[in-house]
């Protein structure tokens, strides 16, 4: 199946890149060209994702359609790439997304088109490239090439009364946990080369290695803080409420539905597989905070009149499910916080581009300048509620299938822990409902709603695709999550072998801590 | 047979049809397309019931798997249908009352511009509750059980514009979601003990495996009851059906009276072996749906809203519904769903040809005098009334004598006393109801008074074959008789193993002698006469009476017209409570105190940055000095040591 004649995975990534390059020498004068163009170049990483998706083996775990280049040997920094059932389902969400991403920013974006499109690809380059980079120099490389895209769309194209603040706090959020990545990053590689004499920054090389649980406890708080600042956790998360809101639509929607994969993505790629007696130890401490997310990302819900800080905030107590998921150590969790991810991101993707559809029409995101809006826009009002009922974790949509596997497996290792999680399904029916009520339910108020203009073809052409994903999901997952059992197997069975033979407790109490550190010691 | 997948297809690609396309279509046509899904979805389950009774009765049951949903390692679910005698009697219910439910809706609905999202939703709805009855794992009944909460939020809230409509939907939205929480748990717990979700294979298992009382089996029941008392309204999760009311009332009449909300009853009849092997959990299931049945029914006696007193009487005729199971009397639990789904149906659809009739109307003290003007409604509406108030031979007699009975017989004493007398209050506000709005003298404002007309005949034929059904719907099951229990024969091999389990070493199900029965029998007629005879009393005879007991008994009667106050008690506690409790947090943890940490550590280096720049001047001079007194320091330090 690796067979394909050309290097499929870097002309994914490299495509958008190469876009820029020719957007740079396309007529300024000319915006229309160059959205065809950015069109075309995320229209072609989609078919690229597309053919890396039909020709992967389900029944392999292992890398495919590896690539491999040296690529600075004297410090053994290589180009490597390539891709399993983990990154499979995001890195097809993220070429999915490409070209909705510019039908949606079509009219909404109207001031220095060339230069945002730009932003756009070079961001869906940093993006595929997180997922695929199997070098972690290359995947740092990765990591914060895509930042400056994202703070630059939030910097410019923002909404000019809070950009700059929101900017320089989602920049200066992530970097800072990024700097505890470089230098977990470091200490990796010279530990390596201290015990084994080679000099390589290769994950798998890494995945090799045995580390003592002393040198595994630091190392997961360093990537740790760093992918809990992205995912984001509690009490991490206050960044997003900003960024969201101060975004434009694609900005918020590229944020959601992408951006904050990668903090969860990294904790099963990395944390999970490189630190596994970390992880049981943090286990329970990362439940918790994953629980107190969803539960305190619900409540701050409740209080929200910006409908995009309401979305925002609903993220973070999502992706709490998701992190929940991933620190149950069981297969139905680690599957459900995968398949959520992706959820998650059509979902939630969508109600931004919805949000922003009606941003473009009223400008204005606050709940209470609206009421009754079902009345004028009809169109764009059912797939809202559709959107909604994904989010809301409806049976037959594809939120179900994440949120109930995840508690699932959860429940599985303790039912309280599921009973708490579950409060948050309670929760998201009532702040997602209350928000349609007063969106689209009553007597429309103000000539400027009555006067609403409905969905447009361009408008329903780039929902109706996301829509289709939900239903397809919710009702038939099965062959969505036999691409990635695999793969996720592996990586607990990683976790329980250590689970096994080192007889960890998952309690979490500091004798423990000193005994295991000192152990180590000796 | 495979081909059951057809009966939830049906009104499935009548939803499609009328949601797309439904604007471009005439009134007639959009009728035409959810009428005529719903009739081949239920000549489907006649044709399916047909073949049922072809195979001998231990045979008739068909598992159709149609492909896998969901599999993670040694999770796996399919998407599977079980079909026997206790769906097919759900599946004909929720298919016949539902066909003729839509018939009356098109004359019903005639004037509302949403016409086409109505029976969209409607037909989505039907599907709904078709992939729930006949689910063949808890998971798939799971998906229909949201699918009919959804329905029934979207026709809540079908007049959207109503603030008053839109808030009764949400409500029940979430309530639902409160017993749903139980449901998802009740699954998991399931799943990690019985290894699977099928519903056959969980009974088999637990009859080998668990002994009646384990502590596994009752927690998953009690969950499941959670699921269930929110889904049928009982206590304390019924607050949300009477004001499931603000619906168009053939979707009361649909959904909030004679298949959703009816469930919950259906889930604990289908998971009788578990509740057999639970006493505990019967015993719950039993208390509250008794306590329900007494409670609802004396806020129903003083309501005003023809409507409201039909849902407080839904809720608590549900309540009868789970006593029945409660004791074990599964067949009887299920026979008086179906016959409460024929003449509570009937009720509310009266209901709506009354508020039709006088342009909106719903308050029975402005109604009065009818009888004449709306002979179909009245005739109709009185069988439907004596068939609830349990009067021979009406089909809610035999239903309820049997729950009556075998409370009796199976030793739950205080028990049947409450609910004999909860019956003596159900006569009672059936026939305040009736008299009201029927009979002395006209309270109808002048203005509607010379438009009231009878109903359409669309309107009109649905309520006649339901009020033939009210009366002979019970004829199914009639005791005493040799051969008379059709019904519960029908039922026999879906109840055998549970009530197997509870007759095992008790005297349970011990025969009452034949006189013994006929006496408790004619004492449930004698109830319920006095009940409509004392209505007669005080709104036909006495019409000034029932204001002088009011007055009398003021402060009862002030508790009773508002609901004992729970709601407000719910509204005080609950939901301000919590969203207070958000407020809060939101102002000192994520803006005092996290965002303070963050912006903070931003002005600290910002600050810092300007302060520590002033060292840079540029001079050499104080370079020098500085590293000096560096060196000078270091020398220090090392002498220190």
């Amino acid at each position: 199946m690796d067979n394909v004649f050309f290097p499929i995975l870097t002309a994914m990534v490299f495509t958008p890149l190469l876009g820029a390059a020719i957007l740079v020498f396309v007529d300024r004068e000319n915006p229309t060209l160059q959205r065809w163009v950015t069109l075309l170049a995320m229209a072609a990483v989609f078919v690229f994702a597309l053919i890396v998706y039909g020709g992967f083996d389900p029944t392999r775990t292992g890398m495919q359609y590896e690539e491999w280049a040296p690529w600075v040997p004297a410090l053994g920094i290589s180009y490597h790439l390539g891709v399993d059932g983990i990154s499979l389902l995001l890195v097809a969400l993220t070429a999915f997304l490409g070209p909705i991403c510019v039908l949606a920013c079509w009219r909404d974006i109207q001031e220095h088109v060339k230069e945002f499109l730009v932003c756009l690809l070079l961001l869906q380059t940093g993006m595929l490239g997180v997922f695929l980079a199997l070098d972690l120099v290359l995947f740092y490389l990765f990591w914060e090439v895509m930042l400056i895209p994202m703070a630059l769309l939030i910097l410019v194209w923002g909404h000019p009364a809070r950009r700059v603040y929101a900017a320089v706090k989602f920049f200066l959020y992530t970097m800072a946990g990024s700097v505890f990545m470089l230098v977990g990053i470091l200490v990796l590689y010279f530990y390596q080369a201290k015990t084994t004499g080679t000099y390589s920054f290769d994950l798998m090389d890494f995945m090799a290695l045995r580390l003592p649980f002393r040198l595994q406890l630091w190392l997961f708080a360093a990537f740790g803080i760093a992918f809990a600042i992205k995912v984001p956790m509690f009490p991490f998360h206050t960044w997003l409420p900003d960024a969201h809101t101060e975004a434009p639509t694609v900005g918020s929607v590229v944020l959601a539905a992408v951006l904050l994969k990668m903090g969860t993505y990294g904790f099963l790629r990395f944390n999970l597989s490189l630190f596994p007696e970390a992880s049981i130890f943090f286990a329970p401490l990362m439940v918790v905070l994953a629980l107190a997310g969803i539960v305190y990302g619900a409540f701050m819900c409740l209080v929200q009149k910006d409908l995009k800080r309401l979305i925002a905030y609903s993220s973070v107590s999502h992706l709490g499910f998701v992190m929940l998921g991933l620190f149950t150590f069981t297969l139905q969790g680690l599957q459900g916080s995968l398949i959520q991810m992706i959820n998650h991101g059509l979902s939630t993707g969508a109600l931004f581009l919805l949000v922003g559809m009606i941003y473009e029409r009223r400008h204005t995101r606050m709940i209470a300048d609206f009421g009754g809006l079902s009345t004028p826009v009809p169109r764009l009002a059912v797939f809202f509620m559709i959107a909604t009922l994904a989010s809301i974790g409806l049976p037959g949509l594809n939120g179900f299938v994440g949120e109930f596997l995840i508690l699932l497996g959860t429940f599985k290792v303790k039912p309280l822990w599921a009973a708490v999680g579950a409060t948050g399904v309670i929760l998201a029916a009532w702040y997602m409902l209350w928000m349609v009520q007063r969106v689209f339910f009553g007597q429309v108020q103000s000539d400027e709603n009555r006067l609403m203009a409905d969905l447009v073809p361009r408008e329903v052409a780039l929902l109706v695709p996301v829509v289709a994903c939900m239903v397809w999901i919710g009702v038939a997952p099965t062959p969505f999550l036999k691409k990635s059992e695999p793969a996720v197997g592996r990586v607990l069975a990683r976790v329980q072998r250590v689970q096994h033979t080192a007889h960890l407790n998952s309690t979490w109490n500091p004798e423990c801590l000193v005994s295991w550190y000192l152990a180590d010691r000796k | 047979m495979d081909s059951a997948w057809l009966i939830p297809a049906f009104p499935f690609a009548g939803f499609v049809l009328n949601g797309l396309w439904g604007r471009r279509l005439s009134r007639k046509q959009v009728g035409m397309v959810a009428c005529g899904a719903m009739a081949l979805a239920f000549a489907t389950a006649l044709g399916l019931f047909w073949l049922l009774l072809r195979h001998s009765p231990d045979q008739r049951v068909w598992e159709p798997v149609y492909y896998t949903w969901m599999a993670v390692g040694d999770f796996s679910v399919n998407a599977s249908f079980l079909l026997d005698p206790l769906t097919m009697v759900m599946v004909l219910v929720v298919t016949g009352v539902g066909f003729l439910i839509h018939i009356y809706s098109t004359g019903y609905m005639h004037d509302d511009p949403g016409y086409a999202r109505y029976f969209a939703y409607l037909n989505l709805f039907a599907c709904a509750m078709l992939i729930l009855v006949l689910a063949g794992n808890l998971l798939v009944l799971f998906v229909g059980w949201e699918g009919v909460g959804l329905c029934s939020y979207l026709l809540i809230g079908f007049w959207y514009e109503k603030q008053s409509a839109s808030d009764a939907g949400k409500k029940a939205f979430i309530v639902n979601r409160i017993g749903d929480f139980g449901f998802l748990l009740a699954i998991f717990l399931t799943f990690w003990t019985f290894g699977t979700l099928d519903f056959r294979e969980i009974f088999h298992a637990a009859l080998l495996r668990f002994q009646p009382g384990d502590g596994v089996v009752t927690a998953i029941t009690l969950l499941l009851f959670v699921g269930a008392v929110g889904k049928s309204a009982q206590l304390p999760l019924y607050v949300w059906l009477p004001d499931a009311m603000e619906g168009p009332t053939p979707v009361s009449a649909l959904i909030h009276a004679a298949t959703m909300v009816t469930a919950g009853v259906y889930m604990v009849a289908r998971c009788s072996v578990l509740y057999a092997l639970a006493p505990l959990s019967m015993g719950v299931v039993a208390a509250v749906g008794c306590a329900t049945a007494v409670f609802a029914a004396t806020i129903g006696l003083v309501q005003n809203d023809i409507k409201r007193v039909l849902a407080y009487s839904t809720v608590s005729q549900l309540g009868y519904m789970f006593l029945g199971c409660g004791v074990g009397a599964y067949v009887a639990g299920i026979f008086h769903l179906m016959t409460h789904a024929f003449f509570k149906a009937l009720l509310f659809l009266g209901a709506g040809s009354v508020i039709h009739a006088l342009g909106g109307e719903q308050d029975i003290r402005r109604m009065g005098g009818l009888r004449r003007q709306l002979p179909v409604t009245f005739w109709t509406f009185l069988a439907a009334s004596l068939a609830i108030s349990g009067i021979v031979p009406f089909a809610g007699f035999f239903s309820k004598d049997e729950i009556l009975f075998e409370t009796l017989v199976t030793g739950h004493g205080v028990l049947y006393v409450l609910a004999l007398g909860g019956a003596a209050l159900t006569a009672f506000y059936m026939f305040r109801l009736v008299f009201r709005t029927f009979l002395g003298e006209s309270h109808v404002d002048p203005e509607s008074a010379h438009h009231v007309h009878e109903a359409p005949l669309s309107m009109a034929v649905p309520l006649m074959v339901l009020a033939v059904l009210s009366l002979v719907g019970g004829w199914v099951q009639v005791p005493m008789l040799e051969n008379g229990k059709r019904l519960g024969r029908f039922l026999a091999p879906v109840f055998e193993d549970a009530e197997g389990l509870l007759t095992e070493g008790t005297a349970h199900g011990s025969h009452a002698s034949l006189w013994t029965e006929g006496v408790f029998m004619a004492l449930s007629v004698v109830v319920a006469l006095a009940g409509i005879g004392l209505a007669y009393r005080w709104y036909v005879a006495d019409p000034t009476r029932p204001e002088r007991v009011a007055a009398r008994f003021s402060r009862a009667y002030r508790w009773l017209l508002n609901k004992y106050y729970v709601d407000e008690l719910y509204q005080a506690v609950v939901v301000e409570l919590l969203k207070r409790l958000a407020e809060t947090v939101h102002e000192w943890v994520d803006r005092a105190a996290i965002d303070a940490v963050v912006d903070g550590a931003g002005a600290f280096f910002r600050h810092a940055g300007t302060h520590l720049r002033r060292i840079q001047t540029g001079l050499v001079q104080h370079y020098a000095l500085s590293i000096l007194a560096g060196a000078c320091l270091l020398i220090l330090a090392a002498l220190a040591v």
